[in-house]
C-alpha cells in the first residue's frame, strides 16, 4: 500500500501532499519535513530507496524517490509494493503531467496543483495502483476538461439542486 | 492593484473554474459588484504568497485571504464557494490551518455542477476524516452520485469514498459498490473494485458481498479491471484462510493471463520499455505466490510459467528487472523444483552485478533473506557480494556486511577476513563496532591457526579498538596465554603496536598484559617470525610510564600497566626468588579479569610483605627503578629508609597523580546509590605532604539505562582547600559500562574534621535527577 505522496522542491516547499491514511495537519507538516530532511541530503548517485523517518516509518515502510529538475517526488510505501515497480510508477506520473501540461516544470505545479490532484486520483486511489496506462489517463482527464467547460457560468441564483443525470441550463451569462 | 492578467475587478461576477485564465465580463454591472465580495483567483492568491518575501509576510497575506474566505463562507455565497475552497486547500497545503472550510466541502459535494463536486470531494479528501463528526455527513450524497451520478462523478464518489470512508460509511454504502462492479463502464467499474478493497479493509464482513464477484471479473479484458481484481483478490486470501482455498483454483487462469502477457509481444497499449504491462505482471506474480505458497499442486502448475518469465524477461529496463525480481521472490516462495531455485538465485547474483544501484540494492536485500535457507546457492556469489562492500553508501555497505558475515565458513575465512579487515580501515564509524565484532566472533569460529587468530585480533584492536566489546581483552590474553610457543611473537608485536599508539585502550592494556608476562622474550631480542628487534629495558619502561600518565589511559589501562611495571621490576633484574611475580599459570576462561585483579592486590599487599625481605642491592635497584618512575618524587628519599611498615613502600610506589586507589589503609566509602548509579570514594594521604588528601569520586552505573551530564560538585568546611580536577567524562554507559573518575584534593593543614557535601545532577532514564547531600561516615584517618 502506498502511504502518502509527497511532492517538493529543492528548498523543501510543497507542491503536492497526498496521505492515505489519516494523519493530523501538524504530524502531516512533520512527515513533510522530516522526508525533505532525509532526501536532500542524499547524493545524486545512491540508489533511491530510503528507510522511513520516524513518522512514516516502522521497519516495514521505505521512502521511494527521484528527483527531477527542481522537485522531488516521494512516494512512502509498506513491503507490499514492489520497489522496483514503484520507480516505474512515478516516472508514468511525471510523464501523464508532462503530456497534460505540455513540457511540465515546477511552475505549472504550484498554479494548478488541483489539476495534479485530478491526474494523481486517476493514477492512484485509496494507496493502491489503479491504472498505469497514459492514454487512458490522460482521455478521461480531458473528458473533465470539456465537462467544466461546458457547465455555463453560474450566476448567484443557483437553482436548487437538480438530481437529473443532465444538467441542463437556461440562459448563458449574466451581464 | 491589478494582476497581470488586468482583469480583477471584473472578473469575479463570472465564474467558470480555476483553471486557465477565465473570461471576464467586459461591463461589470454596478448592481451586481456592488453585491459580490471580489476575491482573488486561485492562481492571483499563489502569486501574491510567492510574493511575500518572508515567512511573516506569507503569514500576513494568508491569513488576511483566509478572513475574506471565512466571510465568504459565512455570507453562504455560493456561486464563488468552490474557488475559495480551491484556495483554502492550497494553504492548507502550506500548513495553515483550514478546518472551517470543512462544512463548505459538504455543501459543494451536494451541488449540482462537477466543477463543485470535484472540489468539494478533494476538499473531503484532505480536510475530513474518520476523527472528525462532519464525514458522516457526505454519506448520502456519496449515496445519490454513485447510483444516479455521470460516470465522471461516479469516479469522484467512489474516490473519496476510498480514501475517507469510515466503516460506518463503508457499511452503508456497500450495496451501491457492489451495483458498480458490474456495470458496462469500465472506468467505473475499476474504481468500484478497488473501493471494494477499502471496505474490506475498514470491515472485514464485507468480504462476503465482494469475494463471488470476482471470478466473472478475472475474464475481464480490461487490464484496470484486472489489475483491480488481482489486487482484491489478494486481498481476500491474505484475510482469510478459507479464501485463500477458494481462490487456489484460479491459478490455472491466472497463469494463463500471465502467459497471454508475456508472449503478447510488442503492444503500445500498456507496455512500459517493451515490457507489457508490468505492474499487472507484478500483482499476478504477487498473488501467484501467496496462492503456491506450501501447497505442491499449485506450486506445480505455476513451475513452467516462472521458468519461462524468468528467462524470456528483457533485463535492459527497469520494467522488466522489476518483473524478474517479483519472479524471483515468488520462486524462492513457493515449493518450486531445486533447478528453478538455483536458477533464481542465480538471476540475484546477477543483479548484484548491474550497474544500476537500485537494482543492486534490493538484490543484497533478498539474498540476505535467503542466505539461511539457500546457503550453498547464496556462497556461490561471495566474490560479488565482497565487491559491494566497496559501496559508497552506507546502507548498502551495511547490507554487504551482513551478507559477507553470515558467507564466512572455515574454507574461505582466510580470504574474507582479509576483504572485511580492509573494509574496517575505511568503513564508516556507525559499521565499525558491528564489523569490528563481526570479525572476531567469525575468527573465533573459523580461525585456521593460533597465529592467525592472534593477528587478526591484534589487526582488529589496532584499527578499531575502542570498538571492540570489553571481552575481546580478556580473549586475547587467554588466547596468548595458551599459546606458548607464540609467547615471543605476541609480546613483540604488541610492544611494535603499543610504541605507536597508546590511545586505543583494549589494545594498550593487552599489550601491557603481555609486557609484564613476557618481558624477557621482548628483551632478549630475537625471534623467528618476525625481523629481529633491539629493545632495551630503559624503552620498555619509558613506554609503559607513558602509558602510565597519559591523560586518555583510563583507571583499568594504569592498572595494567602498573602491574606490569611491578612483574618487570623482578624479572629484569632477574631476581627468580620473589616467587610471586611469576609467570602467570593460565587462567579460567570465564572471569579471567576478575582473576586478574585479584592477582594483582594479591601481589601487591605480598609486596608490601616483601619489601624488608630483599638484600639491600635488591632494594636499591628496586629503587632506582621508581626514579624513573617518578622524578619528582625521587629527591624525597633517596636511598630511602626501608620502612618496616607495609603501607609506606607501597605508598612511595603508588604516590603519582590520578592513580586508582590502592588496597590502602583507608577503606573506601560508598556514599550514593540511587537506582542502580553509585558513588564510590577512595581516599590517599600522601606521606610527604599530611595536609593534602586525595580523593577519587568513581561513578558506576549498573542499571538498564545511560547516565549522561553527569555532574558531581562538592563544599568542604571554610578551614580546608578544596580543588577538583576534571572529570574523566560525563556518560557512565548502562550495565557496568566504563565509570566516571574525578580528583579531589584537597588541603587541611590544621587537621580539621573533614565534612563533605556533594551535589550530583545528571540524567537517568529520561530524568533529571539532583542530589545533594553530605557525606556521613567519613573515615578519621582522612583527615586526622
Amino acid at each position: 500500500m502506498i502511504k502518502a505522496i509527497l511532492i517538493f522542491n529543492n528548498h523543501g516547499k510543497p507542491r503536492l501532499s497526498k496521505f492515505y491514511q489519516p494523519y493530523s495537519e501538524d504530524t502531516q507538516q512533520q512527515i513533510i519535513r522530516e522526508t525533505f530532511h532525509l532526501v536532500s541530503k542524499r547524493d545524486e548517485n545512491v540508489y533511491n530507496f530510503l528507510e522511513g523517518g520516524l513518522l512514516i516509518g516502522g521497519s516495514d515502510n521505505k521512502l521511494i524517490y527521484r528527483h527531477y529538475a527542481t522537485l522531488y517526488f516521494v512516494f512512502c510505501v509498506d513491503s507490499s509494493e514492489s520497489e522496483l515497480g514503484i520507480l516505474d510508477l512515478i516516472q508514468i506520473f511525471v510523464e501523464t503531467l508532462d503530456k497534460c501540461f505540455e513540457n511540465v516544470c515546477e511552475l505549472d505545479l504550484i498554479f494548478h496543483v488541483d489539476k495534479v490532484h485530478n491526474i494523481l486520483a486517476e493514477m492512484v486511489m485509496a494507496g493502491m495502483v489503479l491504472e498505469t496506462n497514459m492514454n487512458e489517463i490522460v482521455t478521461q482527464i480531458d473528458a473533465q476538461k470539456k465537462l467544466e467547460k461546458s457547465e455555463p457560468r453560474q450566476h448567484s441564483e443557483t437553482p436548487s439542486l437538480l438530481k437529473n443525470k443532465k444538467l441542463i441550463w437556461r440562459g448563458g451569462v449574466h451581464l | 492593484m491589478l494582476n497581470r492578467k488586468g482583469r480583477r475587478w471584473g472578473a469575479d461576477a463570472c465564474v467558470v473554474g480555476f483553471s486557465g485564465g477565465g473570461v471576464g465580463a467586459e461591463f461589470g454591472d454596478p448592481l451586481r459588484e456592488r453585491m459580490v465580495v471580489p476575491s482573488l483567483k486561485l492562481q492571483d492568491l499563489i502569486e501574491e504568497i510567492r510574493g511575500a518575501k518572508t515567512q511573516a509576510q506569507e503569514r500576513e497575506v494568508i491569513q488576511k485571504e483566509c478572513a475574506h474566505i471565512r466571510a465568504s463562507f459565512r455570507d453562504g455565497d455560493p456561486v464563488h464557494r468552490h474557488r475559495q475552497l480551491a484556495k483554502l486547500l492550497y494553504v492548507h497545503m502550506l500548513g495553515y490551518p483550514a478546518h472551517f472550510g470543512q462544512m463548505e466541502c459538504l455543501k459543494l459535494i451536494a451541488s449540482s455542477r462537477f466543477t463543485d463536486k470535484r472540489v468539494g470531494y478533494l476538499g473531503a479528501m484532505l480536510l475530513l476524516d474518520e476523527r472528525h463528526d462532519a464525514h458522516l455527513l457526505i454519506t448520502n450524497s456519496i449515496k445519490n452520485d454513485l447510483s444516479q451520478g455521470i460516470q465522471p462523478v461516479q469516479g469522484l464518489a467512489l474516490c473519496t469514498l476510498s480514501t475517507m470512508g469510515s466503516a460506518e460509511m463503508c457499511r452503508d454504502l456497500a450495496p451501491e459498490v457492489e451495483k458498480l462492479l458490474l456495470q458496462p463502464s469500465p472506468y467505473v467499474r475499476k474504481k468500484a473494485i478497488l473501493t471494494a478493497v477499502h471496505m474490506i479493509r475498514k470491515v472485514p464482513e464485507l468480504s462476503s458481498v465482494f469475494l463471488p464477484p470476482c471470478a466473472q471479473l478475472l475474464h475481464e479484458r480490461h487490464h484496470g479491471i484486472l489489475l483491480g481484481t488481482i489486487t482484491l483478490i489478494t486481498e481476500l486470501c491474505e484475510r482469510s484462510p478459507a479464501a485463500l482455498r477458494h481462490f487456489r483454483k484460479v491459478v490455472p487462469q491466472l497463469v494463463h493471463i500471465l502467459r497471454t502477457l508475456v508472449t503478447m509481444g510488442y503492444s503500445t497499449e500498456h507496455s512500459i520499455s517493451g515490457v507489457s504491462d508490468p505492474f499487472l505482471q507484478v500483482q499476478i506474480l504477487r498473488l501467484l505466490r501467496i496462492l503456491g505458497r506450501n501447497h505442491e499442486e499449485s506450486s506445480e502448475t505455476m513451475n513452467d510459467l516462472l521458468a519461462q518469465v524468468a528467462t524470456n524477461t528483457d533485463t535492459s529496463r527497469n520494467a522488466g528487472n522489476a518483473v524478474l525480481f517479483e519472479t524471483v521472490l515468488t520462486i524462492m516462495d513457493i515449493r518450486s523444483a531445486a533447478g528453478l531455485r538455483v536458477l533464481a538465485v542465480n538471476i540475484l547474483g546477477r543483479f548484484l552485478l548491474n550497474s544500476d544501484r537500485n537494482i543492486r540494492y534490493v538484490a543484497l536485500t533478498s539474498l540476505l533473506r535467503l542466505v539461511q535457507s539457500d546457503h550453498s546457492a547464496v556462497q556461490r556469489h561471495r566474490p560479488t557480494v565482497v565487491e559491494c562492500l566497496r559501496e559508497t553508501d552506507a546502507s548498502l555497505s551495511r547490507r554487504a556486511l551482513e551478507l559477507s558475515l553470515a558467507l564466512v565458513n572455515s574454507s574461505n575465512v582466510r580470504a574474507m577476513m582479509q576483504e572485511l579487515q580492509a573494509f574496517l580501515e575505511s568503513c564508516p564509524p556507525d559499521l565499525r563496532a558491528d564489523c569490528a565484532s563481526g570479525i572476531l566472533l567469525a575468527a573465533e569460529r573459523f580461525a585456521p591457526t593460533k597465529r592467525w587468530h592472534i593477528d587478526t585480533i591484534l589487526h582488529v584492536l589496532t584499527t578499531a579498538g575502542t570498538h571492540v566489546r570489553d571481552d575481546a581483552v580478556a580473549n586475547l590474553t587467554q588466547l596468548i596465554g595458551g599459546a606458548q610457543e607464540l609467547h615471543a611473537y605476541s609480546v613483540r608485536r604488541l610492544y611494535n603496536a603499543l610504541a605507536e599508539d597508546i590511545s586505543q585502550q583494549p589494545l594498550v592494556q593487552v599489550a601491557a598484559w603481555c609486557i609484564g608476562e613476557y618481558g624477557d622474550l621482548l628483551l632478549a631480542g630475537n625471534c623467528e617470525e618476525i625481523e629481529p628487534l633491539q629493545v632495551d629495558e630503559e624503552e620498555v619502561l619509558a613506554l609503559l610510564e607513558k602509558v602510565l600518565q597519559s591523560h586518555m589511559s583510563l583507571p583499568a589501562t594504569r592498572g595494567y600497566a602498573l602491574t606490569a611495571l611491578m612483574k618487570l621490576s623482578t624479572r629484569l633484574c632477574g631476581d627468580n626468588k620473589a616467587a610471586i611475580l611469576e609467570k602467570m599459570p593460565l587462567v579460567e576462561r570465564d572471569g579471567p579479569q576478575a582473576d586478574e585483579e585479584a592477582k594483582e592486590s594479591k601481589e601487591a599487599a605480598q609486596l608490601s610483605e616483601a619489601a624488608p625481605v630483599p638484600t639491600e642491592p635488591q632494594a636499591s635497584q628496586l629503587l632506582d627503578l621508581l626514579d624513573l618512575l617518578d622524578g619528582a618524587s625521587g629527591d624525597v628519599q633517596h636511598p630511602p629508609p626501608l620502612d618496616p611498615s607495609p603501607g609506606g613502600a607501597l605508598i612511595h610506589l603508588l604516590d603519582l597523580p590520578c592513580v586508582p586507589p590502592p588496597p590502602a589503609p583507608i577503606p573506601d566509602l560508598k556514599v550514593f546509590e540511587r537506582e542502580g548509579v553509585q558513588l564510590n570514594l577512595s581516599f590517599i594521604r600522601p606521606p610527604e605532604n599530611p595536609a593534602l588528601l586525595l580523593i577519587t569520586v568513581t561513578a558506576t552505573n549498573f542499571s538498564e539505562g545511560d547516565v549522561t551530564h553527569f555532574i558531581c560538585q562538592a563544599a568542604v568546611p571554610k578551614s580546608l582547600q578544596l580543588q577538583l580536577q576534571a572529570p574523566s567524562g560525563n556518560t557512565v554507559p548502562a550495565r557496568g559500562g566504563l565509570p566516571i573518575t574525578q580528583l579531589f584534593r584537597i588541603l587541611n593543614p590544621n587537621k580539621a574534621p573533614l565534612r563533605l557535601k556533594l551535589r550530583l545532577t545528571y540524567d537517568h532514564f529520561h530524568q533529571s535527577v539532583q542530589e545533594i547531600f553530605e557525606v556521613n561516615n567519613l573515615p578519621v584517618e582522612s583527615w586526622q
